[in-house]
């Protein structure tokens, strides 16, 4: 067995009294996507927020590669190339594309100035294969469409070779077309080795993209399971009821 | 302008303006400033653009449009700062005491010794901007809202001032201090001429490196006649200034204590210009740096993305509370510096100095077309805006409307200004 990419172990999070996440474990390995599901309020999005380093853990131990890794902020998640794309997006919606992308990462000329004009060079390279209809490279992301948007989240989580990708909804806001391009996009970076968190809703694009699945229910994992042993109505099962299905519990 | 990337050779055929690729709202505000010029210059029968108005014009408005451009960073990154006028007030105590008190007699440098005025100068910025850092540290890390720390800023640091100086007008300034404060300090025809021709290059410079460097690229570029107008019209504005404050002669009386004071006589029929004033120089290179910081540095980009999405901002990695205490120190900074501009323009330290400035900045900032909700501003808007509201106020003054008339005119104005640039906004579909 190797070793995983990302482990959690025993996590934990509690908002005042309520435990979001409640000493949950999961991992993933490298070339592998694995979806994070649960209805809302089930701690999903906690549990990756700690692993992006936008929310601190109370309790629990992230390993990356099998070494202990310490992620108290967004930079840190960085230094490991955890980069995610959440369901906000969180673009700035008054820089443009090519500001958005290199948010934080800015490419600099000799002198330590901004270099805007091979920022969107390199961002029109980008796009041009995530997105070849994106065009409005000079305007505010305000300006642009929700399936533009995304690309310039997407754009900005791949363009920095990510190892661990964090997909909070990538196409919820995404029309069929464009859903189609995401799924592909996801495959591919599965096959150059990444390792992929899914959190979403929709279980054919779980059952169709997914390789295992980490169920969550009121904060704890109900259970993992490899989603080519299950049928969507056992997941479904897990995720209403929280119980493993009888077949798998043996 | 959507299909450039398939076509960069043949850019598609545009209006005039559209070619020319300046900010339309920049032309609006240019165009209302040019009417209202003229419309005072002939209220008054050409005494409003004579080169002493607008000389007196400009060093009126460097104060102002100074913090202006500090203020434009605060309010992109979603703060306010109601303390810049008390915080003027407390540098120009400090500087005061220091060049009067403290250095020549605590010191024993002696009134007059070179170093005073460079000493209280430092003295004066180091504690504007450690002022500011403190502000910006109890907004950033401890949270309390902008609003609160600095109306409370408003009411500490202009009693500090009478504190430092009990409450008494502190003067005369040292002589070389006075040199920051207008009418004290010109640079004289020849030195106005080169550093307006300096200008002039170095604004072609940078016309030519923003084509080569889009070219190098193979992005689309601006037509070669539209690069030509805009550099004409530029050239033809500095040196137009500079010959301006060129034609406002120091009076005969003035020059002739000058060379009295020389040992030497005044030549029949001499005279002398007084030329670009080094405050108007201090504003000219503040408005050049702080554009550079707001669109080439990684600082003023992460202001903008925070001022535009904090907690994206907050994702991608920036730290925003430090951001906050930097933005917040360099306001400190230049509130320190505009201090040295208002007390050596009336050659000393009185209490009431800066006192409603917060408003003006404020207001200053928001004509320019500065959103309070964050993200978007200009430095060159600002100090527009600062320039307006002070023909405003002068050209009222000159063509005899009582004081509390001007100011119900310039409240009016501030509000209808922001509602047209609201409208404006809807109609282009601006951010």
């Amino acid at each position: 067995m190797p070793t995983p990419l990302v482990e959690m172990r025993n996590m934990q999070k509690a908002f005042g009294g309520i435990r979001a996440v409640d000493r949950v474990s999961i991992d993933l390995y490298a070339g592998e996507v694995v979806g994070v599901l649960g209805h809302n309020g089930a701690g999903k999005s906690v549990l990756m927020k700690m692993l992006s380093g936008a929310l601190p853990r109370d309790a629990g131990e992230i390993l990356i590669n099998g070494q202990p890794a310490i992620i108290n902020n967004p930079r840190d998640a960085r230094r490991y190339n955890i980069e995610t794309i959440y369901q906000t997006l969180a673009l700035a919606d008054n820089l443009d594309a090519g500001a958005n992308l290199f948010l934080g990462r800015e490419l600099v000329t000799p002198l330590g100035f901004v270099d805007d004009v091979r920022m969107e060079s390199e961002t029109r390279k980008i796009l041009a294969r995530l997105n070849p209809n994106f065009r409005k490279f000079k305007e505010p992301v305000k300006a642009l469409s929700g399936g533009q948007r995304q690309s310039v989240a997407i754009a900005r989580a791949v363009y920095f070779n990510a190892k661990i990708l964090i997909m909070d909804e990538p196409t919820a806001a995404l029309g069929p077309q464009e859903t189609a391009m995401v799924a592909e996009l996801i495959q591919e970076l599965k096959a150059q080795g990444l390792g992929i968190f899914l959190i979403d809703h929709d279980i054919h694009q779980v059952k169709a993209m997914c390789d295992r699945a980490h169920v969550m229910k009121n904060g704890q994992l109900v259970g993992t399971v490899t989603v080519a042993d299950v049928t969507e109505d056992d997941i479904l099962g897990m995720i209403i009821a929280g119980k493993k299905p009888e077949s798998l519990v043996a | 302008m959507s299909d450039a990337a398939h076509a960069p050779a043949e850019a598609p055929k545009k209006g005039m303006l559209a070619s020319l690729e300046i900010d339309t709202r920049l032309l609006g505000m240019v165009g209302a400033f040019v009417v209202l010029c003229l419309g005072f210059d002939l209220l008054t029968d050409g005494r409003f653009l004579t080169p002493r108005n607008v000389f007196n014009l400009t060093i009126q408005t460097v104060s102002v449009a100074i913090m202006a451009a500090g203020m434009v960073f605060v309010i992109v990154l979603r703060h306010i700062d109601l303390s810049v006028g008390a915080l003027l007030a407390t540098c120009s105590a400090i500087m005061a005491m220091a060049q009067t008190v403290i250095l020549p007699q605590m010191l024993g440098l002696g009134l007059g010794h070179p170093a005073i005025a460079p000493l209280a100068i430092a003295i004066g910025l180091a504690s504007g901007a450690l002022i500011g850092a403190f502000h910006g540290w109890l907004i950033g890390y401890l949270t309390i809202p902008a609003f609160i720390v600095t109306l409370g800023g408003l009411l500490v640091w202009r009693n500090v001032a009478w504190h430092l100086t009990g409450g008494q007008t502190i003067g005369p300034l040292d002589a070389r201090f006075q040199t920051f404060g207008g009418i004290n300090g010109t640079l004289g025809e020849t030195a106005s001429w080169v550093l307006g021709v300096l200008m002039v290059l170095g604004a072609l410079w940078g016309i030519w490196r923003a084509r080569h460097n889009k070219r190098s690229h193979g992005f689309p570029v601006k037509p070669l006649w539209a690069e030509a107008v805009l550099g004409i019209v530029t050239a033809a504005a500095i040196l137009g200034f500079v010959a301006l404050l060129n034609a406002y002669e120091v009076p005969a009386a003035r020059l002739q204590r000058a060379f009295v004071a020389r040992g030497e006589v005044m030549p029949e029929g001499f005279t002398a210009g007084y030329g670009l004033p080094i405050s108007v120089v201090v504003l000219l290179v503040v408005a050049i740096v702080m554009t550079v910081v707001a669109r080439r540095t990684r600082f003023g980009r992460y202001v903008f993305a925070a001022g535009g999405n904090p907690d994206a901002a907050e994702l991608s990695g920036i730290n925003t509370r430090l951001l906050t205490v930097k933005v917040f120190a360099l306001m400190g900074f230049l509130c320190a510096l505009s201090a040295v501009v208002a007390s050596a323009r009336q050659t000393f330290h009185s209490n009431d100095i800066g006192t409603l400035d917060e408003l003006r900045v404020i207001a200053a900032a928001v004509i320019g077309g500065t959103a309070l909700s964050g993200g978007i501003g200009t430095i060159y808007g600002a100090i527009l805006g600062a320039l307006i509201m002070q023909s405003l106020q002068s050209g009222m003054a000159m063509v005899g409307v009582d004081a509390p008339y001007q100011n119900i005119v310039v409240g009016t104005v501030l509000v209808t200004a922001v509602l047209i640039d609201i409208i404006y906004r809807r109609r282009t579909g601006a951010v």
